[in-house]
């Protein structure tokens, strides 16, 4: 019998490897797989590449990975924020790598690695300094740039409720990034509040199909955290 | 919300915020991007229904949470907590942006640094070299709607035209921007160059030439 749950975030996490490439959903903290990234931190994985929208917010998450130096490159469309003072440090003292991708374009390289695309033109980006050295093409009057996917050893992302089959569903805007890095990753690690019965979640509204999904940690219910209290 | 009243010759924010809120049709699908364009969701038509797109995944979105309805699991592109409207939808990051660039959303309103008499944009960076580079969303949104509508001062606190015969700030988008409102007129841009389609107030041809230092051409839509 399929069960994909694990019996810790420890145990999902263990055999990451040093030099791994790490998707890490979440816009800003909404979808921000907290547990996972804690997880990882303990683990001690280091020399990492984190493909993530943000380079982390705050003290926690990706901030503290980030802050902890383990991570040697950062792949995404938007470091600078108000509360991104532990990236913007390390950036300016040349301590982190940084490339920087339009955030559609971060999307769709993400989701074209799942999808098997060898690459594809996009119009975003065309003419600006994020599109200097890469391929070009003018195709029905319109001009493209070519963009690569991006693959990853591992995705971390964070959902609401999981059956044993990884099936996933997701909840208002923390969904973001989470169902295309499933695909993306040669394993993907998923954190949900709680794992259900298969036959629990309604198949119309299962939005990542388990095939995507490697692992799942159980969190505990969101609603008993302060940060919910407003919703509970 | 009312738009407070002006000087004779410019508006203010909210003056702008309000007349570029009266060219959104109902029924229209819009992105208001991070900053100054947040403020035309306060001057939007009442009896039109707009729906507003957020690029973080969620079509629908309605005004800001107000205290005691925070949801950390629903935010805007600006990160800040939102509420959602009957008959929103929710979507990942892919499909978001796929509306976008596949030309599904009718607007989209945009700060600016500067812009080009031809459309050009300049709105993610001053390329200062010490500034941390972030570009987010903006270079998706600068080509993902039917019609990219930009918002803001004509001029720069010192004085110095935003609109401009060519970028030198950094590009967002090349040739992407539809129409430009300003506190001292109202531009339509094209391949041909720039045309004044309002004039603010007592606002001359003259006195916008002399600032721009474009040639302007003048010809007054009826809203």
């Amino acid at each position: 019998m399929i069960s994909k749950t694990s019996e810790s975030a420890a145990a999902a996490l263990a055999d990451v490897a040093d030099g791994a490439t790490i998707m890490i959903g979440g816009f800003g903290l909404a979808g921000q797989p907290m547990q996972l990234i804690d997880a990882l931190l303990e683990q001690g994985a280091t020399d990492l590449t984190v493909v993530s929208n943000n380079a982390g917010n705050g003290d926690t998450g990706l901030a503290a990975l980030i802050g902890a130096r383990r991570v040697r490159k950062i792949v995404c469309s938007f470091p600078r924020q108000t509360d991104s003072h532990i990236f913007d440090a390390l950036y300016r003292s040349g301590g982190i790598e940084l490339e920087l991708v339009p955030q559609g374009n971060l999307a769709e390289r993400i989701r074209a690695a799942g999808a098997g695309i060898g690459a594809f033109f996009t119009p975003t980006g065309f003419g600006t300094a994020l599109a200097e050295g890469k391929e070009t093409r003018t195709i029905g009057g319109r001009d493209f740039v070519l963009e690569h996917p991006l693959f990853a050893d591992v995705a971390l992302i964070s959902a609401y409720r999981a059956d044993r089959l990884g099936n996933l569903t997701y909840r208002k805007t923390s969904r973001n990034f989470g169902p295309i890095m499933a695909g993306a990753a040669a394993t993907t690690v998923v954190q949900v509040d709680r794992v259900v019965e298969a036959g629990d979640l309604d198949p119309e509204a299962v939005v990542t199909p388990g095939i995507f999904v490697n692992r799942i940690v159980v969190t505990g219910d969101r609603f008993d955290r302060e940060e919910w209290a407003d919703v509970r | 919300m009312s738009a407070e009243p002006s000087s004779s010759t410019s508006w203010t924010r909210n003056e702008i915020a309000a007349r570029l809120a009266r060219d959104i049709p109902d029924g229209a699908y819009v992105n208001l991007g991070i900053g100054l364009p947040t403020l035309v969701s306060n001057f939007l038509p009442s009896d039109r229904e707009i729906i507003l797109h957020t690029e973080n995944g969620m079509l629908g979105m309605g005004p800001e949470a107000a205290e005691g309805q925070i949801d950390p699991d629903l935010i805007n592109a600006g990160k800040i907590p939102v509420t959602e409207l009957p008959g929103a939808s929710y979507f990942h990051h892919g499909d978001s942006f796929g509306m976008m660039r596949g030309g599904h959303l009718d607007v989209c309103v945009l700060g600016a640094f500067q812009v080009s008499k031809t459309g050009d944009l300049a709105n993610w960076s001053t390329g200062a070299p010490d500034a941390i580079p972030a570009v987010g969303g903006a270079m998706d949104l600068a080509i993902g709607a039917k019609q990219v509508f930009v918002m803001m001062e004509l001029a720069s606190k010192k004085g110095v035209s935003k609109l401009v015969e060519t970028c030198t700030y950094p590009l967002t988008g090349l040739g992407c921007v539809d129409r430009l409102y300003t506190d001292r007129a109202v531009f339509e841009l094209s391949t041909d160059g720039a045309t004044v389609i309002e004039l603010v107030g007592a606002t001359t041809i003259d006195e916008l030439q002399g600032l721009t230092g474009l040639e302007l051409r003048y010809r007054k839509i009826p809203e």
